[in-house]
């Protein structure tokens, strides 16, 4: 459909309005408007009235997705959707045509991510459903609002092996928040609004709406806005006032608080009152991998991000802790380490808009059912009263011990022994250059860890990754689909030699579209983190781990000629010296995509750790060298 | 330390509800003792009966889990004292012209009665609480027994109200 022309124009003008210059407003009024809709209807979309007008299924589809306010479609026709795929061509809706349907996913994930809109991407039956299978399991595993639409064979023989017939339904029943099959085309628009509404409210997620083939071809009667039928779907936003009192007086009575920061505040656009609760509180605060940019790094509060890679301060802040303020968050075990030595001393507030979160790892003494969004500001203002009614804690002696753990084991790198740029470096050097206002989008592994580590996040929706999943080959689709979200920015996808080798097929899409991406991948020519934990834990016997792409070896794939086929602008940079030259030239490059192929040492390791199977105080901030408690109280 | 928990569930009644539900069991290592289902009072919606054996900690995930199932309409646990739990059972039990007389007679005290009879073997339907049912199968168990069918645990609770009720007014 896309003819070489910018992605989607008629959102540019909307999108770019401020977007590059003042960000947090752009976010503020992409949300206000989310919530007035809300307000009105549970249908998404601006609710336009459509008279019942006789049309196809399938059209029924498009119309259904351009009433919901759908711009951008990822997705590959195949056969049972080809119905779909005829008045697709005639939308004003952008449809991007990927390599592999899980790119299709990935991109829908990536433009959800940072636009806070429902991602869209649809594929055929059979094996064209199950390549979406990695991308709707990674978004449920990291709440993205996404709608797959797939391609169903015909009612008539749904369940006669069919040629391309798989359950689609039945087999991602697990990985979805809820899913459909149509098989009756007068079915379709209150599916499609109801699909959306799933994706989008309470803890977002993904959402399958299969349509038999039949139902596409068959008629129907369209008319807007349907009826939302969901009487098992009730989501809770606000908060329980007793509780938010409750849990000031928590606040109120804690000496060594930490604000525990999950995604769910990025999801909710609450960034700025969680800003509003630190100061009140005056607490400390941690975000998790999901939730970097929901809080500045810059921020004196800011203690880092937890976890099994976490940094010493945020690591240290929660083990010590009496208070945890848990705020859209899930006590990951990549964040709790051994759960029984987690945080032995806090108490627990746990605010979640999915009351099975709570208690679910960690028993809660506070929980709060809600948005954070509601929630937050409530108890900023149940902590003030609080605080004017009893005074506000004194939390000296708690600052004194983190501000003296954050200079003494701030987050840094042994140069690599042989010779080789380090990859921290030329990942923080891609930050600086490149500034706040970018998005960056990580794989999994190594090159992911270091992206969270020392690339400044100060706003949210900057940082993507597969948090929950750990899917290796997210980086380059949902790269594809922020770019596509968010066209004004400047978007990087931080890859692995192992994680773009899975997906990067979709650089041809991103060059047939004019969706100038940058890719950089961090060459260390093995599949980096595993090759970590065979260094430290299987003496170093590297089976398996070497992908041969690097210094010294036969370079299969050679990443510039591969890039430079794909009609990418290509680099190779592999002296230090070169860094900064490298990404100045990607960064003046917007025609196209540009793929950096940045040779660093093999031998880097992701520090600190906290080996698994331990407790988090047991943190290594290199190897074999734990941090020295010293012993107050 | 695990102990039995009674769930009484409404749904839609949709494609695959059941499969949503005993799925939901299967990937979150629930273990379920018995599931009955089948339709309510109100057109479009099923009743789910389901039998778990789990801690107070554990039961209360299972509710929350299975509550986020978008076709689960209302979950409501009956406890013993508050609801009328029934089983169903039908045993084929060997029995001659010999000892037809004390099978028929044993099922009698269980107020069970026989619904089949042939030279060699009676069938015994039976309901009621599940720990009678075990009872009456230890009794018959010396006669032999060929073939055991057994429905999930059926359970209401008691007084006039209804699970629909509410749960349909305010959705």
């Amino acid at each position: 459909m896309s003819k070489g022309s910018p992605i989607s124009p008629s959102l540019m003008a909307t999108k770019s309005a401020g977007a590059p210059k003042a960000p947090e407003r752009a976010d503020r009024t992409a949300e206000n408007s989310v919530v007035e809709n809300a307000a009105v209807s549970p249908v998404l979309g601006p609710n336009t009235v459509v008279p019942p007008t006789v049309m196809s299924g399938s059209q029924a589809i498009v119309r259904s997705l351009e009433e919901l306010g759908v711009d951008d479609i990822f997705g590959l026709p195949g056969g049972a959707i080809l119905p779909t795929y005829d008045p697709l061509m005639a939308s004003r809706m952008n449809h991007v045509l990927v390599r592999h349907e899980q790119g299709a996913g990935h991109a829908a994930q990536g433009y959800a991510m940072v636009t806070g809109r429902v991602g869209v991407c649809i594929a055929t039956s059979g094996p064209g459903a199950t390549n979406l299978v990695t991308a709707i399991m990674d978004a449920h595993m990291d709440s993205v609002p996404l709608v797959a639409i797939t391609g169903q064979v015909s009612s008539s023989v749904i369940g006669t092996d069919a040629f391309q017939e798989a359950d689609i339904v039945g087999i991602t029943m697990p990985i979805t928040k809820h899913s459909f099959l149509v098989t009756d085309p007068n079915d379709i628009p209150h599916v499609m609004a109801e699909a959306f509404h799933l994706a989008s409210t309470g803890r977002p997620g993904p959402v399958l709406v299969d349509v038999a083939k039949d139902a596409q071809v068959g008629q129907m009667t369209f008319s807007w806005p349907p009826k939302i039928d969901l009487p098992g779907y009730r989501p809770v936003t606000r908060g329980h006032n007793k509780q938010v009192r409750e849990a000031a007086k928590l606040i109120a009575a804690a000496t060594k608080p930490v604000l525990y920061v999950g995604g769910g505040v990025i999801k909710a656009h609450a960034s700025a009152e969680l800003m509003e609760l630190a100061m009140a509180t005056g607490a400390p605060v941690v975000t998790t991998l999901m939730a970097k940019g929901a809080f500045p790094d810059s921020h004196p509060h800011h203690m880092g991000m937890p976890g099994m890679h976490g940094k010493v301060s945020a690591v240290t802040a929660l083990q010590q802790s009496d208070l945890l303020i848990t705020l859209g968050a899930r006590f990951d075990d990549r964040v709790t380490g051994v759960l029984k030595s987690f945080a032995p001393h806090a108490k627990v507030i746990h605010a979640d808009i999915d009351p099975a979160e709570i208690s679910k790892n960690r028993t809660a003494d506070v929980p709060i059912v809600g948005s954070v969004k509601e929630i937050i500001p409530e108890l900023t203002e149940a902590v003030r009263t609080q605080f004017e009614q009893t005074g506000a804690p004194d939390l000296t002696g708690w600052w004194t011990f983190l501000n003296h753990l954050k200079e003494t084991y701030p987050l840094g790198w042994t140069e690599p022994e042989d010779g080789l740029s380090a990859p921290q470096r030329v990942i923080k050097r891609i930050g600086e250059l490149t500034g706040p206002e970018g998005v960056f989008v990580a794989g999994v592994g190594q090159h992911q860890m270091w992206a969270a580590q020392f690339i400044e996040y100060e706003r949210p929706h900057s940082w993507l990754n597969s948090g929950g999943a750990g899917t290796m080959g997210y980086a380059v689709p949902a790269a594809m689909g922020a770019k596509v979200g968010n066209p004004d920015r400047v978007v990087w996808a931080i890859d692995g030699d192992g994680c773009f080798q899975m997906t990067n097929q979709e650089l041809a899409t991103c060059a047939i579209n004019k969706i100038p991406i940058k890719v950089a991948v961090i060459n260390n020519s093995s599949l980096g983190m595993v090759r970590q934990w065979q260094t430290l834990f299987y003496e170093g016997r590297y089976s398996n781990t070497d992908l041969n792409t690097g210094h010294d070896t036969v370079r299969i794939p050679d990443f510039v000629k591969l890039a430079d086929a794909y009609g990418c602008a290509s680099f190779r940079c592999e002296r230090d010296e070169d860094i900064d030259a490298t990404i100045e030239k990607a960064l003046a490059i917007n025609d196209r995509p540009v793929v950096i192929d940045f040779v660093v040492s093999p031998n880097s390791m992701v520090w600190p750790m906290v080996p698994s199977g331990v407790s988090n105080d047991q943190i290594q901030v290199a190897r074999h060298m734990t941090p020295v408690w010293e012993e107050e109280d | 330390m695990t102990t039995r928990h009674t769930l009484s569930v409404l749904v839609e009644d949709k494609p695959g509800v059941l499969t949503r539900v005993a799925s939901l069991f299967a990937r979150r290592a629930f273990n379920i003792n018995s599931l009955a289902v089948g339709p309510t009072e109100v057109p479009g919606m099923s009743r789910m009966t389901v039998v778990v054996d789990a801690d107070g900690e554990l039961i209360e995930q299972v509710t929350k889990q299975l509550n986020k199932l978008v076709n689960v309409i209302k979950i409501v646990e009956l406890t013993a004292e508050s609801s009328v739990q029934r089983d169903h059972i039908m045993v084929k039990v060997r029995a001659d012209a010999a000892t037809r007389l004390q099978v028929t007679q044993a099922a009698d005290l269980f107020r069970a009665s026989v619904v089949d009879v042939s030279t060699d073997s009676v069938v015994i339907e039976a309901t009621g609480h599940p720990e009678k049912l075990t009872a009456l199968l230890s009794v018959l168990e010396p006669f032999g027994v060929r073939e055991i069918v057994r429905s999930g645990t059926l359970a209401v609770g008691r007084g006039s109200r209804s699970i629909s009720d509410r749960a349909l007014r305010s959705a």
